[in-house]
């Protein structure tokens, strides 16, 4: 395909998909797919490795060198405008959802990344896709459920869904 | 068991940051993966494509690394046969739930938000890499080093 023949809307769906291959090429050479590696991080004690700290400090390295320099333009490529989260209060429910999410990402050495990675490794990977991906999409669904009914009303009167978008 | 692989860690980190930039530079989007999964179902038209397309090629990428990195050592996961299954079933329950509550995972909060310097995802990155922390030491040396 032609990039010149493409609509806007083909054009954005391929930008799409690209930034996903390199994003998943990025977990799979770095071994962040591997929950032995992950966990090999966060179990400080024998023999600590510490691959993942470079990971997220090279991923926010040059994200937090590109991401000021994308957020100074008036719109995006193929898009009207920016879509960044705009909530800014540090509440519990922040805490303690990130509390939950460190507790089961240090059972497992799942973070969702990898977790949907699993689906490129199969079926040498099905044993742990079947038992944790289901459980992932049930846990979201009802964390997404509860959260939108507990704001719903504060999401009618402002007219924005403040979950929509986040990360 | 795992070795420390500083130059794959680094070039890996690398791509995942570029990817995350990407997306922001042409759809103007956050790469923040629970929230795609987590949106996917209740999404319609664009936004519930660039979500997907944004998943189709995580899973792509990471496969074509699985078959054509062997130059990198790179190789695909095999699932941990001994490892039980109720505890991967709570661990999915708990990062989806997690995620979804805490608006955030690795990705939109851990790479996307300290690169946007969100103080909100600064608070919720050190507090689940210290749960984490804590959990993985805890249930994988401490409780079995127990008298």
């Amino acid at each position: 395909m032609n990039a010149d023949e493409a609509s806007p809307l083909e054009r954005a769906l391929l930008a799409a998909f690209g930034a996903g291959l390199v994003f998943g090429a990025g977990l799979a050479l770095s071994a962040m797919t591997h929950p032995e590696k992950v966990l090999g991080f966060l179990d400080l004690s024998g023999h600590w490795d510490p691959s993942l700290l470079l990971v997220l400090g090279s991923a926010t390295g040059i994200a937090g060198i590109a991401f000021p320099l994308i957020l100074r333009r008036k719109a995006p490529l193929l898009m009207p405008g920016f879509e960044v989260p705009s909530a800014t209060r540090i509440d519990p429910r922040l805490a303690f959802g990130a509390l939950l999410f460190g507790l089961g990402w240090g059972i497992s050495g799942y973070c969702p990344g990898p977790a949907i990675a699993l689906l490129a490794a199969l079926p040498g990977s099905g044993r742990e896709a079947l038992l944790f991906l289901p459980a992932l999409l049930i846990g979201s669904w009802i964390g997404r459920w509860s959260a939108l009914a507990s704001v719903s009303k504060w999401s009618l009167e402002t007219g924005g869904l403040p979950l929509a978008n986040l990360g | 068991m795992s070795s420390f692989t500083p130059v794959s860690a680094l070039l890996g980190g690398l791509l995942i940051g570029g990817g995350a930039s990407w997306l922001l530079l042409s759809l103007g989007r956050i790469a923040g993966i629970s929230g795609m999964v987590g949106a996917l179902p209740f999404s319609r038209r664009l936004e519930f494509a660039w979500r997907a397309l944004f998943l189709l090629g995580l899973v792509t990428g990471a496969g074509l690394l699985y078959r054509y990195g062997n130059a990198f050592s790179v190789q695909a996961p095999l699932s941990r046969v001994d490892f039980p299954a109720w505890e991967l079933i709570v661990s999915g329950l708990l990062v989806g739930y997690g995620t979804a509550m805490g608006s955030g995972c690795t990705s939109g909060h851990g790479v996307c938000g300290l690169a946007r310097r969100s103080p909100r995802s600064l608070v919720a990155t050190v507090i689940f890499l210290l749960t984490g922390v804590v959990t993985a030491s805890v249930l994988r040396h401490w409780l079995e080093n127990w008298p």
